[in-house]
């Protein structure tokens, strides 16, 4: 018998020693200066310990002179915190730099307990409403507009930038880039209530050509799905919580389900998105997210569950 | 069963998402439970209460069970005829306590 798979969300989990771009690059090189400086100051105390207990009489009275406080209580800390302050704060200035006006603008709110993403055009306007995974062009800054609708959450992912919190009525702009194409987790990283630990977040690099063709594709009207999933998704009340443009489902207490099709995370980036998962999802989300704000469906037959999915499956 | 592969079984149930609905021995994440637990299936004489538990009748209910079991709430699942002997052999070969 195999070691215990995990079947988790895309991109997890998440390493966050190993940036793909410039603002997680320095926040990474600084997390390894410090757990070095720690070692070494750790080590330097262990042979004092070591001195002090079994070390010679002639060391030992040093150890316990006035002169060592002074030069290893007070000197030696000064210089290096010193030292560290300035260095840390050069090697992040990246993240308060003023970020580019033309960059790429993505709207990002925070709900318990998923995320609202809404692509913006040159003058601040939603043009392309989407939930819980956001593609991005490789090789560019990307200003994410960060902002809360109910709690304080914070937006975290780490290997494209450092962690900003979303605070309710307040606009936090964080800069993240990544420079190879890739899938890179994200995670809630402000406790928010009951299911925030799985309050996950997916973002999609690819090559700008690529990139560009999923916005336009999305851009392009598209051909309405009739039938009965597309029934069952009004009459039990999917459409009330649900958006799905082009349609009369204009729902926004849930995630807005115009792309669910090709998202490749369910649940917050929780899950991959597949036939079990987005029908399990359906009809119990309660046994996987506990707590989270959709009702469960499991008085739904399973025709009627596996009619959803596939109307579901076809919205790209 | 000759030539079921259970090692195949759980990429199956892995691409296909059964852990979305069923806890099975093997499988951290999602343990979701609109379905039963699927530990100790080996064990149990019958499938989903009604169904004799042998190896073609598994194999046939976790690809197509509304076909298998008319009124099941276990809906049919994207599995190749071979993928569904892999995934009931790998039910068999975890299952059991
Ligand atoms: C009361 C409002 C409500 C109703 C009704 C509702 N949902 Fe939801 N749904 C939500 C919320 C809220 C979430 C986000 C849950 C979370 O991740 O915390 C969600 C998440 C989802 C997701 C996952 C989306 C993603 O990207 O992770 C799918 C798929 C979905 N709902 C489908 C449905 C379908 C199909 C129905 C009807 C059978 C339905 N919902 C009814 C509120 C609702
Ligand atoms: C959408 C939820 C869902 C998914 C996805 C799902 N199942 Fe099920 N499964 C159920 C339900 C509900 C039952 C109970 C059926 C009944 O009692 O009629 C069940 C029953 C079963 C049983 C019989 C269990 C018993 O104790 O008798 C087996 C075996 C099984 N499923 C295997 C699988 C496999 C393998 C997959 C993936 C290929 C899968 N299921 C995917 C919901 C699901
Ligand atoms: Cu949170």
């Amino acid at each position: 018998m195999q070691p215990a798979a995990a079947n988790t969300g895309p991109g997890w989990p998440a390493s966050i020693f190993d940036p793909a771009g410039p603002y997680a690059g320095s926040i990474t090189t600084l997390s390894w200066l410090l757990l070095a400086m720690a070692a070494g100051v750790f080590l330097v105390v262990l042979v004092a310990l070591w001195v002090a207990l079994f070390g010679k009489h002639r060391l030992q009275k040093r150890l316990g002179g006035t002169r060592t406080i002074w030069i290893g209580g007070i000197i030696f800390p000064v210089i290096v915190l010193s030292g560290l302050l300035v260095y840390g704060l050069s090697l992040t200035r990246n993240l308060a730099e003023p970020v580019p006006a033309n960059a790429m603008r993505v709207r990002i709110t925070g709900e318990m307990w998923w995320w609202r993403v809404a692509y913006l055009d040159a003058r601040g306007q939603p043009v392309n409403i989407d939930a819980n995974e956001l593609h991005i062009p490789v090789g560019q800054p990307v200003v994410l507009e960060l902002e809360s609708s109910d709690v304080i959450h914070s937006f975290w992912v780490p290997q494209l930038s450092g962690k900003l919190d979303m605070i309710p009525g307040r606009r936090n702009i964080l800069p993240i880039q990544a420079d190879r194409p890739g899938t890179y987790g994200g995670q809630c990283a402000e406790y928010c209530g009951g299911p925030h630990a799985l309050m996950g977040f997916v973002v999609i690099a690819h090559e700008p050509a690529q990139y560009h063709a999923i916005m336009a594709a999305r851009r392009t009207p598209r051909q309405q799905v009739a039938g009965r999933g597309e029934q069952l998704f009004r009459s039990t009340g999917c459409a009330a919580c649900h958006r799905i443009a082009g349609t009369d489902a204009n729902g926004i207490a849930g995630p807005d389900l115009s792309h669910v099709g090709s998202r490749s995370s369910l649940g917050a980036g929780i899950l991959p998105n597949n036939r079990g998962t987005l029908i399990g999802w359906i009809g119990d989300s309660q046994s996987i997210k506990p707590g989270n704000r959709m009702p469960a469906y499991k008085m739904l037959p399973a025709q009627d569950l596996a009619a959803i999915a596939t109307y579901l499956e076809a919205q790209k | 069963m000759p030539q079921a592969d259970p090692a195949r079984g759980a990429q199956a149930i892995e691409r296909v998402g059964c852990a979305a609905c069923h806890q099975i021995p093997g499988i951290a994440w999602p343990q979701g439970a609109s379905g039963p637990s699927l530990a100790g299936f080996a064990d149990q004489g019958l499938i989903a209460g009604r169904l004799p538990n042998r190896p073609d009748v598994l194999t046939a209910f976790v690809r197509n069970a509304p076909a298998t079991l008319p009124g099941t709430t276990m809906p049919a699942m994207p599995l190749t005829k071979e993928e569904a002997r892999d995934v009931a052999a790998y039910l068999y070969a975890t299952g059991s306590r």
